[in-house]
């Protein structure tokens, strides 16, 4: 393209922000046979995800650019997508194949890695972990996939000389300063996460999700059962703030824990 | 038996003791785990070795100074050879073994408490349910730290591979954490205040206990959303942080899902609420139905006589 004044362009960023629909966290889990029965919870947008798109609407709103959210998986996504889309998100994208099932990591960051390729994004933001799993692996894995850098679990984001997040560190917060594409996985940090207004929530009632198709390897890694957590066994329950030297005592010499 | 790859966590200079954890949940696979160690300075692999494995391999580079995801999976996935891949699920090693997995095209199960042959579980929904899967192939795992025992330290030998990676993003400044205590994702003993602690100044009362016990202080959700002196890296639960320790004190803690989901799966747990109906108590292994003022202070110089 022309440049006559001899200044570098900038290029404004196409985001993707990755979301994923998880039962309410509070949400009882029941498990029936060996598979949890999600048929009664609430679904909502995985809480880290929240931060996520802040981030991204934050980084859009610094940068300009475009933010897509992007989800995998069958059609009951479609709803939060449309909450993304409330929230502020310009384009909302749902990746599914009727062929998949219980997809395993592999799997599906290879497929969201296609997806984000085909969509062209440069930056892409997600939760540090989804509520369900709790793995944390998509962020890396996809990063890893595309061959870009990653940075997990940020607690802030600077947009004003290129992006530079804080990320925990074994020393206390690092200051990461990152150039070319990249994949953040975010915390719960200093961004308060926004609630979609009026106009909005009409916008969203009225937007598209864009279906695509892309291809996933096969799952290596499968689903065998679910079952309810171990039982504790009862507690030993103490009446009064003096008990607190025999539960001292207890700690040593029946845990062993101190 | 196969060869398995367990890749050392390093704290402070030193390899942390979760690592020798790691090789036995490898053994327990029916694998002979290569001890993998990360490192700018090979002297950190010196006498390093446990009973069962094949080998040390130092892993010598420059980008192994800060820790940067995709330069740290490239230098490992150069410099080990196939097999299934051990790390501990803290935050970060969690982030490396899923990108080394997504290098290496394999899946990555994460903090696994329990393996039977190819069978791996894991806690899923906070800890509200667990979930077994069957492998075949090599995975990455991380592996909860206080599952399995440690495997004995024994002599190995020890080789240094120098292998470095292309470092993606640049740690320009480092804040350090405002106190010195342990940060409780990294805390053996962890002892945390909710709301019934009256005052975010009552917090001093829960420091005093961490210090004599080398533990780190954590708060609940309630706590940290209502005063702005409890930040929220120190908030233990679904929203904050997911924390496995030896010992879980819980003050003034009423139990809510949301705080039990990030700390239900700690080895022994204690709570002192004066409500004796608070949920917290059918977690608890300890309970005291007590105001936190009646008790703190006897708990304090009962541990202060013990430790001393």
């Amino acid at each position: 393209m022309d440049n006559p004044n001899g200044l570098e362009l900038e290029i404004m960023p196409n985001i993707v922000v990755l979301v994923k629909r998880v039962p309410d966290t509070n949400a009882r889990i029941i498990v029936s046979g060996d598979r949890v029965d999600l048929s009664a919870v609430k679904w909502v947008i995985s809480p880290y995800d929240e931060f996520a798109i802040e981030t991204a609407l934050q980084h859009k709103e610094a940068a300009g650019g475009i933010v897509t959210a992007l989800t995998l998986g069958p059609s009951d996504a479609d709803k939060i997508l449309k909450d993304a889309k409330a929230i502020g998100v310009d384009e909302i994208v749902r990746l599914w194949d009727d062929s998949w099932s219980d997809l395993d990591s592999n799997a599906i960051q290879t497929a969201l890695a296609n997806a984000i390729s085909e969509i062209g994004a440069e930056v892409v933001y997600c939760g540090k972990t989804a509520a369900d799993t709790g793995a944390g692996s998509t962020g890396p894995g996809v990063a890893e996939k595309l061959g870009w850098a990653s940075v997990s679990n940020i607690t802030d984001a600077n947009f004003s000389s290129g992006l530079t997040v804080h990320a925990p560190s074994e020393k206390g917060t690092a200051v990461v300063s990152v150039s070319g594409n990249v994949v953040v996985s975010c915390d719960k940090g200093s961004v308060k996460v926004r609630k979609p207004n009026v106009k909005g929530i009409m916008m969203a009632k009225k937007a598209q999700v864009i279906l695509m198709s892309v291809s996933a390897p096969q799952s290596t890694v499968q689903l065998v059962s679910q079952s309810p957590p171990p039982a504790k066994p009862e507690g030993k329950k103490f009446s009064g703030g003096d008990s607190a030297g025999e539960v001292a005592k207890l700690l040593r010499d029946e845990a062993n824990v101190i | 038996m196969g060869q398995s790859i367990v890749i050392a966590e390093i704290n402070n200079g030193k390899i942390s003791p979760v690592t020798g954890e790691l090789v036995t949940a490898a053994i327990s696979m029916g694998t002979t785990p290569l001890v993998v160690i990360p490192c700018t300075d090979s002297s950190i692999a010196d006498g390093a070795g446990y009973a069962g494995c094949s080998k040390v391999m130092a892993v010598k580079g420059d980008c192994f100074s800060n820790y940067d995801a995709s330069s740290w999976a490239q230098a490992i996935d150069a410099a080990v050879p196939a097999g299934v891949i051990f790390g501990a699920a803290t935050p970060q090693s969690k982030d490396l073994v899923a990108r080394i997995a997504a290098r290496r095209n394999m899946s990555a199960v994460q903090d696994v408490v329990g393996i039977d042959g190819k069978n791996l579980t894991s806690p899923i929904y906070s800890g509200k349910a667990m979930q077994t899967v069957a492998i075949s192939g090599d995975v990455a795992i991380s592996v909860r730290a206080n599952v399995f025992s440690s495997a004995e330290s024994a002599s190995t030998e020890v080789s240094v591979v120098d292998q470095s990676g292309d470092i993606a993003t640049a740690v320009t400044d480092v804040i350090a954490r405002a106190s010195a205590r342990l940060d409780v994702s990294e805390a053996n003993i962890i002892i945390s205040g909710g709301r019934g602690m009256g005052s975010p100044d009552n917090f001093t009362h829960l420091e005093k206990i961490a210090d004599i016990l080398g533990a780190a202080v954590g708060a609940s959700r309630a706590a940290v959303d209502t005063w702005d002196d409890i930040p929220h890296s120190m908030q233990v639960g679904q929203t904050g942080k997911t924390v496995n320790p030896n010992l879980y004190i819980a003050v003034g803690i009423s139990g809510a899902i949301q705080h039990l989901a990030g700390m239900r799966s700690s080895k022994y747990i204690v709570a002192i609420n004066k409500d004796a109906d608070a949920p917290i108590f059918a977690h608890a292994d300890y309970g005291i139905v007590s105001t936190w003022e009646e008790a703190l202070p006897v708990l304090e110089s009962a541990l202060s006589s013990m430790m001393s």
